[in-house]
C-alpha cells in the first residue's frame, strides 16, 4: 500500500474519526464531573471518625477500585440485563442503552477513584490548621467549608487531573458494548480495511494529543488557584 | 559487555523456542468458537461445530494431524497472517476486501442473510418499516457490513464483537432486530433461548459463500481443495450436515 | 444462583493464569521502571530526553490500545527479526504479547517512583562510596538499590494493584484469563451475571491478598526505620 492510498484511506475515515473521538471526549467529561459530585460525600464519609459512616464508602471504594472497569462494564450491559426484574424496573430505558450503561459505570467507577483522593486530601490538611479554626471559634462545619476544603481541593487537584487522564485511557473499553468510541471506530475501520498497524497507531495518536491537552489544562487551572503558593508553609 | 550481549542471545533463543515447530503433516486450525452451530466452545473448553468436524475430516483426508487454536473474531484474518495457525475454518464470507488479505478455498457452504425479531413484533423488511429502528449484527462480518453498506442511514446498527452478545441483548429488549446467516439464526431460534423469536422478511442477501481462508500464496489452499471434494465425493461431508442441519446447505 | 455448571475449574484455570500474566509483566515491568529511572535521572541529555519520550508517550495512550497493538501490530516487525534468527513465522503469543504490553504501562509509572525514590537518597552517600573508591556500578548495586525498595515499596504495590486489573484487557487478545473465561461460560450457559459476578469476586480476593502481602514487605522493609509523623 503506498502513502497516496494510505492518505486516501485516512481522509475517507476521518469523520468517523473525529465522531468517535468526541464520543470518548463526551463521556469521560460527564463522567469525571459527575463523579467529583458522588465523590464528594462518599471521600468525606471515607476520612470520618466513625466506622459505620466509613463503613459504606470503604465497600464501595474497594469494590470499584478492586475489579477491573472491563468486568463491571460486562457485568451491569450483559449482567444485569439476564434478569426479567431489572427489565420491568423503572432503569431500564436508561439501562438498555449502552451509551447511559457505559455513563453510569464511568461514574461510578471514577467517584471510587476521587474519592480516596479527596480522603487523601483531607487528611493531608496539617492538623494545626484546623485547630487554629477551631480555637478561633469556627464550627466544625465552619472549618470545613473555609479552611479544609479550600486547601484540600487545591492538595487534590493535580491528583484529579490525573484520574481525568486515566479515564480517558480507561474508557477504550466502552467499543465492547458496541459505543462507537475511538476504539470502536478503529476496530470497525480495521475490519474492513485491515490496515492495523495504521489505524492503531492514528488511534495513539488521538489519545496522546487529547491527553497533552488535558495536561495543559490542568496546568493553567492550577496557576488561576495558585496551588503551587498554597503549598509552601 | 559480554554479559549483555549473553542476556540478548538467552532472550532470542526464548523466542524462538515459544515458537510450536513447523513440521509438514501438522496443521492448527484455526476458529473463533463463538458462533454457534459452526463453532463454539462447550463446557470443558473443546472446541466444537460444523466448522471443526469438516475442518477434522480435511485433516484427516490430507493426512494431517490438527491442533485447533481460537482467536477472537475481529482479529481473525491478521492471526492467519501472523501464522497463529495455519487455515481458517470460520464460517466466513468470501468477499472482495478479504481476499485481498487471504486467499479463499472453493465455499464449502453457502449462506443467506435473513433478519430474526420477537414474534410478537410487526417487524417488516423494507426500508420504510425499518426506519428508526436499531438492528444488531456482528462487526466485521458480512452481515455487519450488509448494514452498514445498504441500511446506514436508515436504521441504527450495534455491532457486536461476538454473536452471542448480540443475541442476548436482543433477548434482553435492547435492539428491535438481527441480521445474520440464516443457518446462525435457525440454530438459535430452535434453542430455548430463541423459542420467541422467528425470521422475518425472505433472506436479504442469498449468495453467501463461505470459504476456508489460507495465506497469500499458500499452496495449503490446493491440498484443502482436492480433500474438499473427496469429503463431498465419499459422503462424509453429508453425514456431518445431517448432524446438524435437516437440509443440505451446501 | 451460585451454580457455576460446571464451569468452576475452567474459572480456576483463568485465575492461574492472571496470575502468571500478572507476575510476569511486574518482572519485565520492574526493569523498564529501572532503565526508565536511570534514563531520567541520567546527566546524558539523550538518555534523559529518551527516558521522558518513554513514561510520556506510554502514559498517553490507553493501555487497551497497547495491548491490541502489542498483538496485531508487532506482525512484520516480528517476522522481520524472525528471519534473522532463521525463523520467518515468529510472533508474538497472546501471553507473551500482554506482557509485554503491560510491563510497557507499568513501567512507564515505575519510572516515576523509581526516580521518586532515587531523588530521595541522599547524595552524601553516593560521594561517600565514591570517596572509599567504590565503582559507580558498585554504588548502584551495594548502597542505591536495597534503599531504593524501601521507598518505592508503596509505590510499586499500587502500581500492581493497577496492573492486576489491567491484565483483564489481555482478554480482548483471547488469552484465557478470568476475564475471558467469565465470558465464554456466560454465553454458553446464557448466565453473564453469574459467570461476572464470580468474576468480580476472584479479582476482590486477590486484591485483598496483595494488599496483605504488601503490608506484610513494607513492614519487612522498613525495620529499623521510623516513619515520620507529621
Amino acid at each position: 500500500m503506498t502513502w497516496a492510498e494510505r492518505w486516501a484511506l485516512l481522509v475517507e475515515w476521518a469523520p468517523q474519526l473525529l465522531e468517535g473521538a468526541l464520543l470518548t471526549l463526551e463521556l469521560v467529561g460527564i463522567a469525571v464531573i459527575v463523579g467529583l459530585f458522588f465523590a464528594i460525600p462518599l471521600g468525606l464519609a471515607r476520612a470520618s471518625r466513625h466506622w459505620y459512616i466509613r463503613a459504606f464508602p470503604y465497600t464501595y471504594i474497594f469494590f470499584f477500585r478492586g475489579t477491573p472497569l472491563l468486568l463491571q462494564l460486562f457485568l451491569v450491559y450483559y449482567g444485569l440485563s439476564q434478569f426479567e426484574a431489572v427489565r420491568d424496573s423503572m432503569f431500564w430505558p436508561f439501562l438498555r442503552e449502552p451509551y447511559w450503561c457505559a455513563l453510569i459505570i464511568m461514574t461510578l467507577h471514577t467517584a471510587a477513584y476521587i474519592a480516596e483522593i479527596l480522603r487523601g486530601a483531607v487528611q493531608a490538611v496539617p492538623p494545626g490548621e484546623v485547630e487554629a479554626a477551631r480555637a478561633l471559634g469556627m464550627s466544625r462545619r465552619q472549618a470545613l467549608q473555609f479552611i479544609i476544603m479550600p486547601r484540600a481541593i487545591r492538595i487534590g487537584l493535580p491528583a484529579y487531573g490525573n484520574e481525568v487522564i486515566l479515564m480517558l485511557k480507561a474508557s477504550a473499553v466502552v467499543y465492547t458494548i458496541t459505543l462507537m468510541d475511538i476504539m470502536g471506530v478503529v476496530r470497525t475501520i480495521n475490519s474492513r480495511t485491515y490496515q492495523f498497524e495504521m489505524f492503531f497507531l492514528v488511534a495513539g495518536l488521538i489519545y496522546l494529543v487529547v491527553t497533552i491537552l488535558f495536561t495543559q489544562l490542568f496546568k493553567l487551572v492550577e496557576r488561576w488557584l495558585k496551588v503551587e503558593a498554597s503549598r509552601k508553609r | 559487555m559480554k554479559s549483555y550481549k549473553k542476556v540478548l542471545f538467552a532472550a532470542a533463543t526464548a523466542m524462538l523456542l515459544s515458537v510450536p515447530a513447523m513440521a509438514a503433516d501438522k496443521l492448527r486450525i484455526g476458529t473463533e468458537g463463538a458462533y454457534p452451530p459452526f463453532n463454539l466452545i462447550d463446557s470443558s473448553g473443546e472446541v466444537v461445530g460444523f466448522d471443526i468436524d469438516i475442518a477434522k475430516a480435511l485433516c484427516e483426508e490430507m493426512g494431517a494431524e490438527c491442533t485447533v487454536v481460537t482467536s477472537d473474531w475481529d482479529g481473525i484474518i491478521p492471526a492467519l497472517n501472523t501464522r497463529r495457525f495455519d487455515f481458517l475454518v470460520a464460517s466466513m464470507s468470501i468477499t472482495e476486501e478479504r481476499e485481498q488479505a487471504v486467499d479463499f478455498t472453493d465455499p464449502y457452504y453457502t449462506n443467506k442473510l435473513q433478519f430474526v425479531a420477537p414474534k410478537k413484533s410487526d417487524f417488516k423488511v423494507d426500508e420504510a418499516s425499518l426506519k428508526g429502528k436499531t438492528i444488531g449484527a456482528q462487526r466485521a462480518t458480512i452481515a455487519g457490513q450488509w448494514l452498514e453498506d445498504n441500511l446506514g442511514d436508515v436504521v441504527d446498527i450495534r455491532l457486536y464483537d461476538t454473536q452471542e452478545n448480540a443475541y442476548l441483548d436482543m433477548s434482553a429488549g435492547r435492539i428491535d432486530g438481527v441480521l445474520a446467516d440464516n443457518f446462525v439464526q435457525y440454530e438459535w431460534l430452535e434453542s430455548e433461548a430463541g423459542s420467541d423469536f422467528e425470521f422475518k422478511g425472505e433472506p436479504v442477501f442469498d449468495n453467501d459463500k463461505i470459504g476456508i481462508a489460507v495465506r497469500k500464496g499458500d499452496p495449503l489452499r490446493e491440498r484443502l481443495n482436492e480433500a474438499l471434494a473427496a469429503i463431498i465425493e465419499d459422503g462424509t461431508y453429508e453425514e456431518i450436515n445431517e448432524k446438524y442441519f435437516p437440509f443440505s446447505i451446501r | 444462583m451460585f451454580d457455576l455448571q460446571g464451569f468452576g475449574p475452567a474459572l480456576l484455570e483463568g485465575t492461574w493464569m492472571t496470575i502468571r500474566l500478572s507476575l510476569a509483566s511486574v518482572a519485565l515491568g520492574l526493569i523498564f521502571g529501572l532503565l526508565g529511572a536511570s534514563g531520567k535521572t541520567s546527566d546524558n541529555r539523550l538518555l534523559r530526553g529518551m527516558g521522558g519520550f518513554y513514561t510520556s508517550v506510554v502514559r498517553g495512550i490507553p493501555e487497551t490500545l497497547w495491548v491490541l497493538m502489542a498483538y496485531f501490530g508487532t506482525v512484520s516487525t516480528m517476522n522481520y527479526l524472525g528471519s534473522h534468527f532463521g525463523n520467518p513465522y515468529l510472533t508474538l503469543s497472546p501471553f507473551v504479547a500482554g506482557t509485554f504490553a503491560l510491563a510497557l504501562c507499568f513501567g512507564a509509572y515505575a519510572t516515576e517512583v523509581f526516580r521518586g525514590a532515587l531523588l530521595a537518597i541522599p547524595p552524601g552517600q553516593k560521594e561517600a562510596g565514591l570517596a572509599l573508591g567504590l565503582s559507580s556500578l558498585r554504588i548502584f548495586w551495594r548502597i542505591t538499590l536495597p534503599q531504593l525498595w524501601r521507598v518505592a515499596l508503596p509505590g510499586l504495590g499500587n502500581l500492581y494493584l493497577i496492573l492486576l486489573k489491567d491484565t483483564a484487557l489481555v482478554s480482548l487478545i483471547t488469552l484465557d484469563e478470568i476475564m475471558r473465561k467469565a465470558q465464554v461460560a456466560g454465553q454458553a450457559t446464557r448466565e453473564p451475571f453469574t459467570f461476572y459476578f464470580a468474576a468480580a469476586l476472584i479479582y476482590l480476593c486477590l486484591t485483598a491478598v496483595i494488599m496483605v502481602a504488601l503490608h506484610w514487605f513494607e513492614r519487612r522493609a522498613n525495620k529499623g526505620f521510623v516513619r515520620t509523623e507529621l
